[in-house]
């Protein structure tokens, strides 16, 4: 076969992308009269130069987790998600309720419950586009990307009509009980004697959504539930043909992912906001794809992607912060990143692949 | 000018097409193998032969679609390179696809002139257009309204239209690729009025097609492929349909397989008053009834398109149909939730689909992946309730793999990278090693290199020895007559009749395959005609 090395596919590749997107980045902010290099320092000090942005930076690649695996479970059956936002939405209706519904006397019994509050919720809402997909044929993009909308709006509904306290004038839920509280990574590394930053919102949550990780690799490579999954993904035809119902495999597939992305509930409204507001998930839905994408709907890949879009946006939280580069161009530069792992992975695959074959021969 | 250049000029005797040695393989399947051909100028040539013999890959490369891995093409004496389209059209070939490739939108002036714009601004390419387009009209009885848009035409307007855009770019070669597939009578009736008159005027047209009427009616040579090869060139007066027909189904030197004697068992599968109908409301299967007993072959013969695909795919369990079916005796659903391909597995049903690439292997997943398709819920590949053993099914298939001498031997390597004939015998690795009561296999040597044939012949062979019933399900006429112990003969979706292998002969079944019971009476071209053209199946149909 004419293929690169694993290694290179696996490797390389993301890091020329990343290496173009970075260079690209750096010509835009010297365009505008400022300094790439010195941007990079605080990007880098700012997100992993002390516990602080390492807080904030595992806090965000948390969110991206579970999002990028929801997209991932969904992509391996070759089912483009793109309704993990919704999902994500949803699951923090489910995770409030659950923590609102009694006074939790202990975290270790919230977390459980809410768990499982999230995932069926987030899983419930992606329950009608696979079921409409599987049985109608409705295109499992557009219905998705209706139900982010459907979803903002029931939140909006939820928060302003019924979940808020009497009195408040702040679309929200009240504060969940202390009991629900989540500890924090200052709480947990405390215990080891490893201090850690106290006002940075990384908690327990990061341990799940690694926990997360884990079970989906054995889903996607150990179980017949995943052999199936993949199966379909590759070919409907080869499923149908060894007694594997699509409609079955859509549907689980979709369930899965959405409660994968209706666990992220659990970091961002249990472990950081403590209580439910508006738009609590702030697009991590999306960046989850890129993720995905970037990782090769593996979970490891997931991870590192996870990790490196967790240190973009806290890095760019703090070029915001302490530099004269608007806001807005930190979104650029997030952009450039997902445009080039994401959707211009042939840009730099093809060249390679030529290098590669042309090194072969030079040899051979 | 489009037509422009005429008759005067063309006494010459150089081919307006010759095509020398010219062979292609699409991985391992070779699609042409050193063919030759020659087209004289004003002629129309007719190319006839199977679906898959490789009549529109060869116009392909002539059209510079393809690239072909040998072989020279010499247009009008002159040796070409057409390393794409727009050189084919340069060197004076036009091509009109079975699929137009028209924009629907666009109004007929506005397609012809598509690509051949002369500036910016449209009007004077248009204005020219239409001139040109008067002009051909009445030349050629090409008439359409040139400012009707085209998805307001017929089909048999806009397959001139398409015609139109080839004279309109100068072709003086034209190739039509199964130009009446789409078209009604009348429509293909004036169709051949057209290239009647563009012969006349000095054009000279390739026809590719498998209805033998057209290539009688209009055509003055005639070649045959089968099987990627160029079998013969024919003067259309000197030949018959007959000798046509036999020469695309073939008749070659029969692969006689050793074998014992069947010692047929009892009866494994009843098949009663089976129908099917597909996606598009036709009926494929109009009440078939056979059975297949333990320790024989059942083969079915036909030409591809009859039926026989849906009755494999019944019968595994990728199809549902209505009728009755019984396996050792007791009946199978047919319809529902139990009519899937792992209720057919648990009740002793193998299945080597006839499709391997598209159905019977997971082309992305590695060998040892693919070991197991179908059969993953054996409790045999499972470590616990929630996972599987991995390495016990790679350790179970290196020792299959090896069994069925599947090279490499490797059940890291996916199925993808395997050769046609090894990706096979991984298909039949996989079913027979199950010792199924009942086997069914499609096409099981279809793009097999001859090496592996005669083991995948043997490995069936062995498991009918075993006392297991097999229906198979070939169009090679000659695997079915060296395999089979019964073979039936499927036309239109019904058994025209049983005979058995040393009772009768190609001939014979020839008939059986377009239709005709009755052996006192001599083939006509329509019946024969009649079920080439069922063979073309949906899949050469528009859709829509």
């Amino acid at each position: 076969m004419d293929k690169m090395p694993r290694w290179a596919d696996i490797v390389l590749i993301p890091v020329f992308s990343l290496v173009l997107a970075f260079l690209l980045s750096g010509l835009v902010i010297v365009a505008i009269g400022e300094d790439p290099v010195a941007a990079v320092k605080l990007m880098v000090t700012g997100a992993l130069g002390s516990t602080y942005g390492w807080g904030y930076t595992l806090y965000y690649a948390t969110n991206f987790l579970f999002t990028g695996l929801a997209f991932a479970v969904a992509n391996h059956a070759r089912l483009f998600n793109i309704g993990a936002e919704g999902q994500a939405t949803l699951g923090g209706l489910g995770v409030a309720f659950v923590c609102l519904a009694i006074p939790w006397p202990h975290w270790a019994l919230a977390l459980p419950a809410a768990i499982i509050g999230g995932a069926l919720f987030g899983a419930a809402w992606a329950f009608l586009p696979a079921w409409l997909q599987a049985k109608r044929g409705s295109h499992i993009v557009i219905t998705t990307i209706m139900f982010n909308f459907i979803g903002a709006s029931l939140l909006n509904y939820m928060l302003v009509n019924v979940m808020r306290p009497t009195g408040s004038m702040d679309p929200a839920t009240a504060r969940f009980p202390p009991g629900a509280h989540l500890p924090t990574l200052h709480d947990l590394l405390a215990v080891f004697g490893i201090p850690f930053s106290k006002a940075a919102p990384a908690n327990i949550s990061f341990l799940v959504a690694i926990a997360a990780c884990v079970l989906v690799w054995l889903l996607i490579w150990r179980t017949r539930l995943g052999y199936e999954i993949r199966a379909q993904g590759h070919s409907e035809p080869a499923a149908v043909y060894a007694g594997i119902r699509p409609v079955r495999i859509v549907v689980l597939a979709m369930l899965i992912s959405g409660a994968l992305a209706g666990c992220m509930a659990v970091n961002n409204v249990m472990g950081e906001a403590e209580r439910l507001v508006l738009n609590a998930v702030e697009g991590a839905g999306f960046i989850g794809i890129a993720v995905a994408l970037m990782g090769r709907s593996h979970p490891f890949g997931v991870f590192l992607a996870a990790i490196l879009f967790g240190f973009l946006y806290q890095g760019g939280a703090e070029l915001a912060l302490w530099t004269t580069i608007p806001r807005e161009l930190i979104v650029v530069i997030q952009a450039l990143v997902i445009l080039f792992t994401g959707a211009l992975d042939n840009m730099v695959r093809m060249p390679l692949e030529k290098l590669f074959l042309s090194m072969r021969k030079g040899r051979g | 000018m489009p037509g422009a250049d005429t008759a005067e000029g063309r006494q010459t005797a150089a081919p307006a097409i010759e095509l020398r040695g010219i062979s292609k393989a699409f991985g391992p399947v070779q699609a042409n193998r050193d063919i030759s051909l020659k087209v004289m100028p004003g002629t129309i040539h007719g190319i006839v032969g199977e679906n898959g013999a490789g009549k529109s890959t060869l116009m392909s490369i002539l059209y510079g679609f393809y690239k072909a891995d040998a072989g020279e093409i010499f247009v009008g004496g002159q040796k070409t390179l057409i390393p794409d389209s727009q050189a084919a059209i340069k060197a004076g070939i036009g091509m009109v696809f079975q699929h137009f490739k028209l924009v629907q939108n666009f109004t007929v002036l506005e397609n012809v002139i598509l690509g051949v714009e002369e500036g910016a601004r449209l009007k004077a390419s248009l204005a020219k257009a239409r001139g040109s387009l008067k002009r051909l009209a009445e030349e050629y009885e090409l008439n359409v309204d040139p400012d009707a848009k085209i998805e307001d035409l017929s089909v048999g307007h806009q397959q001139r239209v398409e015609i139109l855009k080839a004279l309109y770019r100068q072709a003086d070669i034209l190739i039509l690729d199964e130009p009446t597939g789409v078209l009604t009578p009348a429509e293909a009736d004036h169709l051949f009025r057209i290239l009647d008159n563009l012969k006349a005027e000095g054009k000279t047209i390739v026809l590719i097609t498998h209805k033998l009427r057209e290539i009688m009616a209009v055509t003055d040579t005639v070649s045959v492929m089968r099987r990627g090869e160029m079998t013969a060139t024919l003067e259309t007066a000197t030949t018959s349909p007959e000798e046509l027909a036999e020469l695309m189904v073939g008749r070659k030197v029969l692969l006689r397989v050793d074998k014992k004697p069947a010692q047929p068992g009892q009866t494994v599968l009843e098949v009663e008053d089976l129908h099917v109908t597909d996606e598009d409301g036709v009926a494929r299967l109009k009440g078939v009834s056979f059975h297949v007993r333990a320790g024989e072959i059942l083969g079915i013969a036909g030409v591809a398109g009859n039926g026989q695909s849906h009755l494999l795919e019944v019968l595994g369990g990728v199809r549902e149909a209505t009728g009755r079916i019984r396996v050792n005796g007791q009946d199978i659903d047919l319809t529902g939730k139990h009519s899937d391909g792992r209720s057919r597995r648990a009740r002793g049903i193998a299945h080597v689909p006839e499709d391997r690439q598209r159905q019977g292997l997971v082309m992305a997943f590695k060998a040892w992946e693919n070991m197991i398709l179908g059969y993953h819920h054996d409790p045999a590949y499972q470590k616990n309730r929630f996972l599987m053993d991995n390495a016990a099914i790679r350790t179970e298939s290196a020792a299959s793999m090896q069994r069925f001498d599947v090279r490499p031997p490797n059940p890291n390597l996916a199925a993808r990278n395997f050769s046609g004939g090894n990706q096979q015998k991984i298909v039949l690795a996989r079913e027979i090693e199950r010792s199924p009561d009942l086997l069914l296999v499609g096409q099981p040597t279809r793009g097999v290199d001859i090496g592996a044939i005669e083991f995948i012949h043997q490995s069936i062979l062995d498991l009918r020895d075993a006392g297991k019933a097999i229906l198979l399900v070939s169009v090679e006429l000659e695997e079915i007559l060296s395999m089979s112990d019964r073979i039936a003969v499927i036309f239109d979706g019904l058994i025209m009749g049983e005979r058995l292998p040393d009772e009768t002969d190609e001939k014979e079944l020839g008939l059986l395959m377009a239709g005709i019971t009755d052996t006192e009476a001599p083939p006509d071209f329509e019946t024969i005609e009649a079920a080439l053209d069922a063979a073309a199946g949906p899949g050469d149909a528009p859709h829509g």
